[in-house]
């Protein structure tokens, strides 16, 4: 019987030739990362465990990225901020991106993609739970609590039960107002959001292959969102050119034998799905964008880790250019480098940046922003009843702010063709 | 590890997510400083909307407004529950609030791990829907070892699914304990 990759991945970096879903596993950790939430306590408790002069098993395996909770005036966030940069100086991270220098990244699972820490074959654990987002890179990467990273941080190795894979094969050509939010979401719809719990999510098929990497980590992004362990695609030609602009460190990849063991295996046809949204309060709440268009909203949201990359607003600007919002748009880009290639990146003449202003759009900073809500005066948060259409991935009452308000989530192309409406709307009418 | 768990039940519904165990906005206070960390009893499960407080009633806060503690040991769920965000502050902030075990159907798996792994609560799954049994302030006794929910007025008594791979860690206390066990720290 043949391996799935993330068997492969998994046995390789505990010593073994192969390993068995079910199996208890100490591994080794090739990175670990942490952000302002979490990165704190986790310190904490490593200092409890190792001792307050113990040292980072490996300084150049650890990567502290703050993102969340980043322009507040809050005084704990600030402080959690503080924590970090103390820690860094301490043991003198390479891997630190401090806030308000011109390292300051942004959203932790976009900034690994850019600053080459994801490489195929490799294992990542992170203090948050979209970890799952480096799996897009042919690689093992899953979400942690403060205590597993604690102990990560002291000795380097974790413990890990091998999951099941489940298989998702993407056949078909993508239509131009279908996006990989669209894909993510369907999945989550038809196996709901406990129905990959333990097991790994596996993208496979040539639909997916001809995804960009920004949109392959669409969908490992939202494994997590089905319950999953662990997001991945294999790596291919595509994943190595990412790779290598970005890191010289070496790399070996490994792909799933095809005859490796699924515990279930689904096949679409991408080229007859239509745009969905997941109703609130609850990822797998799907319905087609036609089945609830027209719904009235009070805002919509472009932002965070899976619909807050610099594709996900050449798609949103390719409906808002020459229009203007109906309702209070916030865009918040992941990361500063994303920021950046808005001022940069044009679209008839026109900077991305500049086509979301003359929209009428509400411009953040990078971070996490409201994606999860967040300190009271954190930008685009929720604060009352309203009802909003959101690119992010969880809608969870009170996810965004206020448990009053009610959130849909759908592909940065629906939530343009919303904003400009003021109600649900099928991006299709618009692109047509 | 405790051998008998006892005290009243709080009941809620499936898929109780991470911001609704503590929602986001308190996860800034220091989980080491006494005066911050109580906030996390405080906030325990103050992100469930009202009607889902405490079921079936609902509107029965877990921690009293103002108050640090919780008069309940004993959360009863449906499936999937903590699921959401990876936050240990989850399982951390029910023990805070006094919390001693979670008996669900299912759970998320960052949260199970997270409530062993830290050595927080217990996490046990019936597999019978006891959501539909207990009600929000039922005297309950878990008898750890047996793995035995006895219902104290009714004398009703469930069976919980055993603890399996995770006893050694809660035997060990948590995940460092067992990995010293496993030779991997000192
Ligand atoms: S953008 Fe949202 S989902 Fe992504 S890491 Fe930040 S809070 Fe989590």
């Amino acid at each position: 019987m043949g391996q799935t990759i993330t068997q492969k991945i998994l046995a390789r970096n505990a010593g073994r030739d192969r390993v068995a879903p079910g199996e208890n596993i100490w591994i080794d950790v090739d990175t670990l990362m942490t952000h302002d939430v979490c990165g704190p306590p986790t310190i904490g408790i490593f200092k409890r465990e190792f001792g307050e002069d113990a040292k980072v098993w490996d300084p150049d395996k650890l990567v502290i990225l703050p993102d969340h909770y980043i322009f507040t005036e809050d005084p704990h966030a600030r402080r959690n901020i503080d924590i970090l940069r103390d820690f860094a100086a301490q043991h003198d991270l390479p891997h630190y991106y401090d806030v308000g220098t011109s390292r300051y990244k942004g959203v932790c699972h976009v900034a690994l993609a850019e600053e080459g820490f994801n490489r195929p074959g490799t294992v990542l654990f992170g203090t948050d739970s979209h970890s799952c987002t480096s799996g897009a890179f042919g690689m093992f990467s899953t979400g942690v609590g403060n205590t597993d990273a604690a102990l990560i941080m002291g000795t380097g190795k974790i413990w890990v039960k091998v999951p099941e894979t489940l298989r998702f094969v993407f056949e078909g050509t993508l239509p131009p107002w279908l996006m990989a939010k669209d894909l993510i979401l369907s999945v989550i719809g038809d196996v709901g959001f406990e129905g990959g719990t333990y097991c790994a999510l596996e993208f496979d098929g040539q639909a997916v292959f001809d995804l960009s990497m920004e949109e392959r980590m669409t969908l490992t992004n939202m494994a997590i969102e089905a319950g999953g362990k662990n997001g991945v695609i294999a790596a291919d030609e595509k994943t190595f050119e990412h790779v290598r602009a970005r890191t010289d460190r070496p790399f070996d990849p490994v792909w799933s034998d095809p005859d490796a063991a699924w515990l279930q295996e689904r096949v679409y046809d991408v080229s007859n799905m239509e745009p969905v949204v997941a109703k609130p309060h609850r990822p797998d709440n799907r319905a087609t964008v036609s089945e609830v268009a027209g719904t009235k909203l009070d805002r919509a949201y472009i932002g965070s880790c899976t619909g807050g990359k610099l594709e996900d607003f050449e798609a949103a600007a390719k409906i808002l250019q020459g229009e203007e919002v109906r309702i209070d748009t916030f865009v918040v880009p992941a990361s500063t480098e994303v920021t950046r290639q808005m001022h940069e990146r044009t679209l008839n003449g026109k900077t991305l940046w500049q086509v979301f202003v003359d929209a009428g759009c509400k411009m953040g900073h990078a971070s996490c922003g409201a994606c999860l809500g967040g300190p009271i005066d954190t930008f685009g948060r929720t604060q009352g009843t309203e009802v909003v259409i959101s690119t992010t991935n969880r809608n969870f009452p009170g996810r965004m702010g206020s448990k009053q308000s009610a959130v849909y989530l759908a592909s940065p192309l629906t939530v343009a063709a919303s904003a400009v409406q003021g109600t649900i709307t099928d991006p299709r009418t618009v692109l047509a | 590890m405790d051998d008998i768990i006892q005290g009243k039940a709080y009941v809620l519904g499936d898929s109780i997510d991470t911001d609704q165990i503590i929602p986001a906005a308190h996860l800034v206070y220091s989980m080491t400083v006494p005066d911050e960390r109580k906030q996390y009893g405080r906030y325990a499960l103050s992100g469930l909307p009202t009607d889902q407080q405490g079921l079936p009633e609902g509107n029965l806060p877990f921690t009293p407004d103002d108050m640090f503690e919780s008069e309940y040991r004993i959360v009863i769920a449906g499936s999937n529950f903590g699921c959401g965000s990876s936050r240990e502050h989850a399982p951390f902030s029910l023990m805070v609030a006094g919390a001693k075990a979670v008996v669900a159907q299912s759970y998320a798996r960052i949260f199970y791990r997270n409530a062993v792994d830290g050595g927080f609560i217990i996490p046990f799954e019936s597999r019978l829907r006891l959501v539909d049994h207990i009600r929000t302030g039922d005297e309950i006794r878990i008898d750890v070892r047996a793995g035995l929910l006895t219902h104290v007025e009714a004398g009703e008594e469930w069976l919980l699914n055993p603890l399996g791979d995770i006893a050694d860690i809660l035997k060990a206390g948590n995940v460092f304990e067992y990995a010293r066990q496993a030779g991997f720290m000192k």
